[in-house]
Parts: structure tokens; sequence; C-alpha cells
């Protein structure tokens, strides 16, 4: 029976796929328009920082739209909320591409909701931007990463630590998922490079905020610093608990990859001040661009107090990246905007970013802030141009030896 | 040493917090409220709204709290509950179905969200709370650091344990409440009003779950649905300790607290919580009632 129900179904997607490859020269309407799908997480708990994301993605679309369009073309966004379960990304993503027939879909912020989204977008031969920075380990041929990968975050990162603030002992302690356990096995490496030790790697689960044990262990095991890779509202407890326990940044700093603009404002500039975090963005980037960009967020979210953060950087970015792909080529197709695409340059507010010809990755500058009592970063180190984007760093990917290029992934270097 | 079992004391007074409403709600009306949790978030948004829009401090929050969610306790209980007695699933339903409204509310900033209209302090975001300067500078005793927060909650849940022992055991209505718990049918026949005596109890614990939540609010996350985690920890005491009873939710939370700290600090919380569960079941195969049951007639 089984067997009969998905022969049923492969039919029918067979159908499905021809009819779709007929029509599919159709991705441009005759009032000439170009379909996107913009699948964020409106509700749930994910919304907190996804709905950041959808903004600043709608925000792009409408300026383009305002100066005209692409190509003379009005983007015509479709909005859909993943509500923060991967099963959701997955239908509505098969809805976007095989109901609506968008060109591009710009979404996803988990790696879980990522990896629901790919089958859909790879067999369907769509193409998706993906604004968040991410474990690595992946190499698709229809996905423009946008967000930074863990070489963007970390290779200027350990080396500061060590070096500029002469730390030795590092605990590691992250969110019990795929990218924090990614981000320590980099870290680990680049640790032992630098001629430091690490003293103690540790996990909670998601969404923990029970911080007393953990932080007692941290101050016995004699770290001097601490790399946190953990994500989302349990970054408050933790800081929270690291000031009450009596522990000072300027003894044992908190040095993150994730903790942005959003999670300091909630957790209060007093105890984020002194910690650092590696992005390639910071709101308090100090150009022309970067401040009409905040400018003009603040605006359109009609709230004054917005946060911009390296996410929503990137997902901004991304729309402009596609638009001058686009703009390069006239083809509207999701495979001939992905063709187009490679090599893409682009001013943005966190500097030059070029779409990578080999892994569709985006190479950006790494910086480093801490964070000051107003809850925003001094930025205290900084690449003079940007790095190119390494997804499997973590297995010995080196720009000369690249493991994912045009011809897809090389897994006898794995 | 003495640092674990103050974490341990901790937790403990974070687990008796949150179920001590529950407990008296679930012991005497019989009614397994999912809401719970939810009502414990509104308390920690009463505390974070209070700060932006009245200026006072968390102290203050406190009993603003209790009279919020007490009064929105009062509301549930006359729209629902009231109508599902004795129909033990339709209350679990009807209260999870409750929580997700309560949360959804406080997510859409009560619908103005849909009108461009953003509040400070509500919608989907994470809220921060400013905790009072003596309750958040640590105290160094020797090698001990006394963390002002953690002890002020620790006294909170003593307070909040004495003043609902006081209320149970040497007044009135505490002894009607009582009657109901043991039976029903015979305290209405002896002419207590079950419905009034219901009605108030359940405000009383959901008074009790704001208190939790402004306590919460200095050092966990305030969102939407910090919530709904609460709640299963609160029943783990109360399936612990045994229905309706003070005694076992002391205690429960107590041991479960100590547990957790103990295990952590020689493992890691991932491994803690494993035992914890794995330690609830054994206690209610070994006392299918908990650990100090009542006996109902």
């Amino acid at each position: 029976m089984k067997l009969v129900k998905n022969l049923m179904r492969d039919l029918k997607t067979a159908a499905l796929v021809a009819s779709v490859s007929i029509m599919s020269s159709n991705y441009v309407h005759a009032d000439e328009e170009i379909k996107v799908g913009v699948l964020f997480s409106q509700t749930g708990g994910l919304s907190i920082v996804e709905k950041s994301l959808a903004s600043a993605t709608m925000m792009a679309i409408e300026e383009i739209n305002e100066a005209g369009g692409v190509n003379g073309m009005i983007i015509k966004p479709i909005l859909e909320d993943g509500a923060s379960d991967p099963k959701t990304f997955n239908e509505k993503v098969s809805k976007l591409v095989i109901r609506d027939r968008v060109a591009t879909v710009f979404g996803g912020y988990t790696s879980a909701s990522r990896k629901a989204m790919l089958p859909v977008i790879e067999r369907r031969k769509n193409l998706l931007f993906y604004p968040t920075f991410y474990e690595g380990f992946e190499c698709s041929k229809n996905v423009v990463y946008t967000g930074s990968v863990p070489n963007q975050q970390l290779n200027n990162y350990i080396p500061y630590l060590v070096n500029t603030l002469g730390k030795k002992k590092f605990f590691i302690v992250g969110s019990n998922y795929v990218f924090p356990k990614e981000m320590a096995k980099v870290a680990k490496k680049l640790i032992e490079e630098n001629g430091a030790e690490w003293v103690g790697d540790d996990y909670l689960e998601l969404g923990h905020s029970e911080w007393g044990s953990m932080v007692r262990k941290i101050k016995d095991s004699g770290a001097d610093i601490v790399l946190s890779n953990v994500v989302g509202d349990s970054i408050i407890a933790f800081y929270r608990e690291f000031a009450n326990q009596g522990i000072s940044q300027a003894d044992i700093p908190i040095a993150s990859t994730v903790t942005s603009e959003i999670e300091v404002a909630a957790l209060g500039g007093r105890f984020a001040a002194g910690s650092y975090t590696s992005f390639p963005y910071f709101q308090a980037i100090d150009t022309a661009e970067n401040k009409a960009f905040i400018e003009r967020y603040q605006a359109y979210t009609k709230d004054a107090n917005a946060v911009t953060h390296h996410a929503m950087e990137s997902a901004y970015s991304g729309v402009y990246l596609w638009a001058a792909a686009i703009e390069k080529s006239g083809d509207v197709t999701p495979e001939g905007i992905r063709d187009a695409v490679k090599g893409v340059s682009q001013e943005t507010p966190s500097g030059l970013m070029t779409v990578s010809r080999d892994n569709l990755h985006t190479s950006m500058t790494p910086r480093i802030a801490q964070w000051q009592e107003d809850g925003q970063g001094l930025i205290v180190d900084e690449y003079d141009s940007p790095v190119l984007p390494l997804p499997y760093s973590a297995y010995g990917e080196t720009a000369e030896s690249l493991y994912c290029s045009e011809s897809g992934l090389d897994s006898s270097k794995l | 040493m003495l640092d674990t079992v103050f974490i341990g004391l901790s937790l403990g007074s974070v687990l008796l917090l949150v179920a001590l409403g529950l407990s008296i709600v679930y012991g005497s009306m019989g009614v397994i409220n999912m809401a719970h949790g939810e009502l414990v978030m509104i308390g920690a948004y009463t505390a974070v709204l209070s700060q932006i829009y009245l200026d006072i401090n968390l102290f203050a929050a406190i009993p603003l709290a209790f009279v919020i969610c007490a009064g929105l306790g009062l509301l549930i209980e006359k729209l629902v509950i009231r109508r599902l007695y004795n129909r033990l699933f339709d209350t679990l339903l009807a209260t999870w179905g409750v929580a997700i409204l309560l949360q959804q509310a406080i997510r859409l900033e009560f619908g103005l969200s849909f009108f461009g209209i953003h509040v400070d302090g509500l919608g989907p975001g994470l809220q921060s709370v400013t905790v009072p300067k003596v309750l958040s500078e640590p105290i160094m005793l020797g090698d001990f650091v006394l963390q002002p927060y953690r002890t002020f909650i620790i006294l909170i849940s003593i307070v909040l344990a004495a003043f609902t022992w006081f209320l149970m055991y040497r007044t009135r209505i505490g002894q009607q409440v009582r009657a109901i718990m043991r039976n029903k049918e015979m305290a209405a026949a002896c002419g207590i009003d079950v419905k009034k005596i219901n009605a108030l109890t359940f405000a009383y614990g959901s008074g009790l779950a704001g208190v939790a939540g402004v306590m919460m609010s200095g050092f966990k996350t305030v969102m939407p649905d910090m919530g709904s985690a609460m709640v299963v920890d609160g029943f783990l005491v109360v399936v612990v300790g045994g229905v309706g009873s003070l005694v076992g939710s002391i205690v429960a939370s107590g041991v479960l607290g100590q547990l957790t700290s103990f295990v952590a600090f020689f493992s890691n919380d991932i491994i803690a919580r494993a035992v914890v569960f794995a330690v609830v079941i054994c206690i209610i195969v070994w006392r299918p009632r908990g650990l100090f049951n009542y006996k109902g007639r």
C-alpha cells in the first residue's frame, strides 16, 4: 500500500515537474513583475529575530522598487510565515516554489529551517538566499549564503583574544546543537595553533535559562576567557548569571560568536559591557552608508529604538546582490540568477560583499567589537579587506585548497 | 560545596515559586492548569511594563503582579474553568488554549501590531528588567559568593510558603478549601459555597504565579513563551510532592533543586535534567500518589 502511495506521489511529482518546466519561462509576468518569496518566522519563539530579517528584506525590496525596480521590473514579494517550525518552512517553501513559481526565496534563520527548505529548493532547481551566519559544511548549487561562516568569525577572533588580550585558557560553552559544536571544532584548532589551550567544552540545551552550575564550573576551571556559542534567549540568563556570581568581564571576558545588538538590548548594556563579539557587521560601524541604513530601518519599522545586526544586514544586502545579478544578465530564471550572481560585488553597510564563484558564499570583512554600557559595540579590530568564505574550514579547507568549488563538493578531501 | 548547596537551594526555591500556585489549584479543584506558566509570564511582563510606564522598581511590581494575575485568574475561572468542573481532560485542553491565547496576546501586542502600532515592552522580542542595585551586587563572604538576587528569591519563596500555610491552616477560608479538597460534595452539603471558594483559590494560585513571574524577570529572559517550560517543572514538583500537599511541594522542590545542582556540578546540566526525570519516574512508580499525599474521602 505504502509502495503504491509512494509511486503515486512520485508520478504526481514527475507530472508536476514536467508541467512546471514547460511553464518555467514564465517567471516574468506580462506586467513586468518578478515574484520572490520572503519566508521567515512571523510567529513563535524565533520571531524575535526573524521578524527583523523579514523587515530588512522587505525594506530592501521596497527601496529597489521605489528606485524603479530591477531592469524596469517591479519586485513582487510574497511574504510567508515559517512559524518557528522547520516543517512549516518546508510546506511554505513548496508553496512558494510550486504554486507561486517565485524566482527566488529569501528566507531562513536557523540551520534546521534551512535544511528543511533545501530538498525542495534543490529538487525544483530554485534559488534560496540564506542570510544567517551558520556552521558551514554545506555546498549547495541552489543556495546563496550571505551570512558569515566560521572562518569569517573566528580566524581573526582567536588570534586577537590570544595575542592582543593575552588570554591563554579558553572555556568553550554553547547550546547543544550543530552550530555551536561546529564552531567549537574550528575554535579548538585555532586556539591550539595560536599556542593557547582550552580547559572546558560544555553544552546546555537550547532555551536553557538556569546558568548557576555552569558559571560556577567556568569559575572553577581556571579559564581566563569564555568562548560562547550560546544562542537565543539563554544568552540573557548567561550574562546575568556571570555578573551575579561576581565575575567581572575585565577578568574573564565572554567572547561570543552569536550575541548581537538584539540580545545586548534585551540584556541591558551593563551586563554585556566589556564582553566581545565577532561579526562582519555591527550597528556601530562608523560610515555614512551605515548611518543612513540605520535611519532608514528605524523609519521603516516605525521604532526609533530598533537595532540593526549582522543577520538582518545580510538579509538586506542579499536582496541588493540579487538585484545586481539580474541587472548584469537580465535573466530572471532561478538558474540564470544563480549563474549571474557569481562574482557579483556590492557596497553594503558592512563594506564590500562579493559572492564567491566557487561556493556561493559571500566574502565580507570580519570585525570584533567590545560591548559598551550603552548597548553598542566599540569596534576594536577589523580586517582591512574582505575575507574569503571557507564553509569547510573545520575540516581543513583553505583558500588554496577549496573543498567546495563550482563543480561541486570534492568529498575525497573531507 | 557550599556554593553547590546554595545553587540547589536557589533552584529549589524557583521550582517552589512556580509549583505553589499549581499545587493549590490542582489539589483543591482538580484542575490541571496548563496556563499557569503563562500567568508567570504575565507576571514577568507586569514587571517589564511597570518599569517602563510607571517607573517603579522590582519590589513594587510584586504586589502589582499579584493583583493583576489574581484578577486574570478570576476571569479565567469565571469564563472557562467554572463551566468544565469534573471534566479533567476538558479543563486540560481549555487551559492550554488559554495559555496559547495569552502568549499570542503578548506577542501580537494585544492585536495592536496588526495596525502597525508598537508598544514598548510587548511584542515577540526579548525584554529586560533592571534589577535594583541592592540585589545585583554580589557579596563576598571569604570564598563564598552570596548572590543577593538568588537569596531574595529564596526568602520570597519561604515567605509565600509560610503565608500560604497560614491561609490554609489558620483562616476560615483555608479551612473551607481543605474541606473541599477532602470531599467536595460533603463540603457543599455543610453550607460551603464551593463555587466562590474555588474561584478565590484559583485567583490566589494565579496571583502566586504573578509573583513568581516578577522574580523570574530579574534573572531569566522575559519573552512570550518563557512560561511553557516552567509549567513542566512545576508539575514535576506537584506530582512528586503529592497533590495538594504544601509540605510535599516544599520537600519535592528542595530535593529536585539539590539533585539538579549536584549532578550538574559533577557532570553537566543536560545529564542533571535526565537524572531528575529518572528520579521522578522512580518516585511515581514507588509512590503513585506522591511523597506526601492527602487522602480524599
